[in-house]
């Protein structure tokens, strides 16, 4: 059954009440992630702004079990609850590691790509907010060519993002899929699929951050409706090496064109000193994921064509 | 009654493997790195021939090694891992971590020189660097030791949720064959009881484990004043001070159970009648117990302290094994840079305020490997010897005892 609002399970995992900034992505993806897992899960967490939003002890804002584990470790640490659960023979839980992209793109590739490598049966998701959002917006991996951050203040970044979702998928591991906070339905309809699946899953969320990125926070879901409608983000899911767009995305392929990638950098002050070189780098960037992408889904045996 | 153990000959790492098997380990995440890969091969072994029900986890580096234990001790797994020099370096923040989460992990040391330069052979550089990460540190003498310690390290921890790093001397013991009395699973399982995790991990009664915590208590939901992160740094170490006793207690139940008793914190060597006494810690206090045989020979009175427990620091005991002696001849595997050798200063701060006047030398022998003969001991005790005839109570910096 398709989700939708109606259906959505009522039982809220995510109280009312965190201290993540005004129209934070995170706290809109999380509060559908937990109930698609319906809370029968063990969450690890690296530093991030999950961590913000978890609270501060002894206060919480989660009603699930929840292991802090430092930066480098989401992965390692969820393939040690997991190795805990089946040496005490516990079952039916899924372990859920949630990391920003400084602990996926970055400091946490190492132990991630091991984890998948071994085929841990867990569920790995990367809230992307393109920077190192919790630390103050520093340059990470994920950030894209031209944004101001804390440490790329004067020029902007220099060079483009690494596509986490396809270094993933290079570990040939069972699901892989993007995802995007504007896009709840979507998002919560992968990580049900995400949970039925045994083995490494991944799921990429792009996660819009009003003070990191400089837009207005009542925003955050024209931003990452925005991010699909030009192809900044594409919504697919790769199940067993099939391709498939999904949601908007999918939309977008059947009826028509991107729209330009400059309506959704205006939109943005982080962009406010791209020059018109790097705008068109990295519409070409664009262009060519997206061809990419409607090329596999014309060979898949979703084709929408 | 014991049941009759058997003896092997055994390598160090061969030992600890099998004190972890004896222990039932649960969960086993190591990374391989010279002179520890023999433990982590062994162990892998046993559970793929199905002698060890436990989860081997092969993980891609040391700090990934600690963090599966850590989390897989969360979940109430009873953990171990192994390692040496860089790799414990690599695990600096996992250390850090696990104590300070109050996670019993066992972790054996397979002590090495660090670079740079590279080197792969024996001092304890790498383990006293990590003396202030809240880890138990024990350090065997021998083979027989290594896996004895490993053992009791699980009762040890699992009773002050502290972790435990069992600490042995690279290729000196790890790749050096000696009889080993290997005792019986039954037996072992009469010592060592199931492990009762502190932690709760279930979605019917939700925990979050290692929030950001406040300097300062704070209420919580219920208006019950907790802990601010200071309080629980403070709970850390007076769990190590109260662990001496927890210790002694272990090692006493061991020898109950095995007829090898280690109701104690450290090894004494004819300390009756010494008025100089040798200090050194792991195999080179078997060295220094051939020294002392040479020394007595030439009719010095001459006992040896081998440490066994560095953390907690058995400062009464220590105080207490020196207080006839007139001189402490301190050789040291490993250097505080800029002071001296971390045994020694150890030794001196827990003499303080005691009535004790002994003159203290230190020695910093065996980096990389380099070979401690017995009679280059004796030549350090001579030479020192001779100087606190002199009237000289201490030396500024520690001498060295290689070719400069």
């Amino acid at each position: 059954m398709k989700a939708n609002a109606v259906n959505l399970t009522e039982k809220e995992y995510l109280l009312q009440g965190n201290r993540t900034c005004p129209g934070c992505a995170l706290s809109l993806a999380y509060r559908h992630i937990l109930k698609a897992l319906e809370g029968q899960v063990i969450v690890t967490v690296p530093p991030s702004c999950l961590t913000v939003l978890h609270g501060m002890y002894p206060i919480t804002s989660v009603t699930v079990p929840c292991v802090n584990t430092p930066f480098a470790s989401a992965a390692a640490s969820a393939t040690g609850l997991l190795a805990g659960l089946k040496a005490l023979g516990r079952e039916g839980l899924t372990v859920v590691a949630v990391a920003g992209d400084g602990g996926t793109h970055d400091i946490g590739l190492q132990a991630l790509s091991a984890a998948a490598e071994r085929q841990t049966d867990f569920l790995y998701i990367c809230y992307d907010n393109e920077g190192y959002m919790n630390t103050g917006n520093q340059r990470s991996g994920s950030t894209p060519l031209g944004a101001i951050s804390g440490t790329t203040p004067i020029l902007g970044k220099q060079q483009i993002p690494k596509d986490i979702a396809a270094i993933m998928e290079a570990h040939g591991i069972p699901y892989v899929a993007t995802a995007n906070a504007s896009y709840p339905l979507d998002l919560y309809e992968k990580v049900k699929k995400a949970g039925a699946i045994r083995g490494t899953r991944f799921i990429h969320v792009f996660s819009p951050c009003p003070p990191g990125w400089s837009f207005p926070f009542n925003n955050t879901i024209i931003i990452g409706k925005l991010a699909v409608e030009t192809g900044w983000v594409i919504l697919y899911e790769v199940e067993d090496g099939v391709f498939r767009l999904t949601s908007a995305s999918e939309s977008i392929a059947k009826k028509g064109d991107l729209k330009p990638l400059r309506e959704y950098l205006v939109e943005q002050g982080r962009f406010k000193s791209i020059t018109e070189q790097q705008i068109e780098a990295l519409q070409r960037w664009v262009n060519a994921r997206w061809k990419r992408c409607l090329d596999r889904a014309d060979k898949s045996p979703h084709s929408v064509h | 009654m014991a049941k009759r153990g058997g003896i092997r000959i055994l390598d160090g790492n061969h030992a600890a493997a099998q004190g972890a098997k004896l222990s039932r380990v649960q969960v086993i995440a190591a990374y391989p790195i010279t002179p520890q890969s023999p433990v982590t091969e062994r162990l892998s072994e046993f559970v793929e021939k199905g002698e060890l029900d436990a989860q081997y986890v092969a993980v891609e580096s040391e700090h990934s090694a600690l963090a599966v234990c850590t989390s897989a001790s969360t979940v109430g797994a009873r953990t171990f891992t192994a390692t040496s020099s860089h790799g414990l370096a690599y695990m600096h923040e996992m250390l850090h971590w696990a104590a300070g989460a109050r996670l019993p992990v066992v972790l054996a040391c397979v002590n090495r020189a660090i670079g740079a330069p590279w080197n792969v052979l024996n001092d304890q550089q790498d383990s006293v660097s990590q003396r202030d990460t809240g880890w138990i540190q024990i350090y065997a003498r021998n083979n027989q030791e290594i896996l004895d310690s490993i053992i009791q390290a699980y009762k040890i921890a699992e009773s002050v949720y502290v972790p435990v790093m069992v600490c042995y001397d690279g290729f000196v013991l790890s790749h050096t064959e000696m009889p080993v009395n290997v005792p019986s699973q039954e037996d072992v399982d009469r010592f060592l009881p199931p492990y009762t995790p502190h932690t709760i991990l279930d979605p019917a009664n939700p925990r979050n484990y290692n929030l950001v915590t406040f300097a300062n208590p704070r209420v919580n939901a219920e208006g019950v004043l907790c802990h601010g992160y200071m309080e629980l740094r403070y709970l850390l170490q007076e769990a190590l001070q109260n662990s001496r006793e927890t210790i002694i207690k272990v090692g006493q139940e061991f020898g109950e159970v095995f007829g090898r008793s280690y109701s104690n914190t450290l090894w004494t060597d004819r300390l009756d009648d010494a008025d100089t006494i040798i200090v050194a810690m792991g195999s080179l206090v078997m060295e220094a117990t051939v020294a002392a045989d040479t020394l007595r020979e030439a009719g010095h009175k001459v006992g040896v302290l081998g440490l066994r427990v560095f953390r907690p620091f058995p400062k009464a005991d220590v105080v207490k094994a020196l207080e006839k002696s007139r001189l402490i001849v301190v050789f040291d595997k490993n250097i505080s840079y800029g002071l001296e050798g971390a045994t020694c200063s150890e030794i001196k701060s827990a003499l303080y305020g005691s009535s004790l006047r002994a003159a203290i030398r230190n020695f910093i022998v065996g980096l990389g490997g380099r070979d401690v003969k017995a009679r280059e001991l004796v030549d350090a005790v001579n030479r020192s010897l001779a100087s606190v005839k002199e009237g000289d109570l201490t030396r500024e910096y520690p001498e060295w005892i290689c070719a400069i």
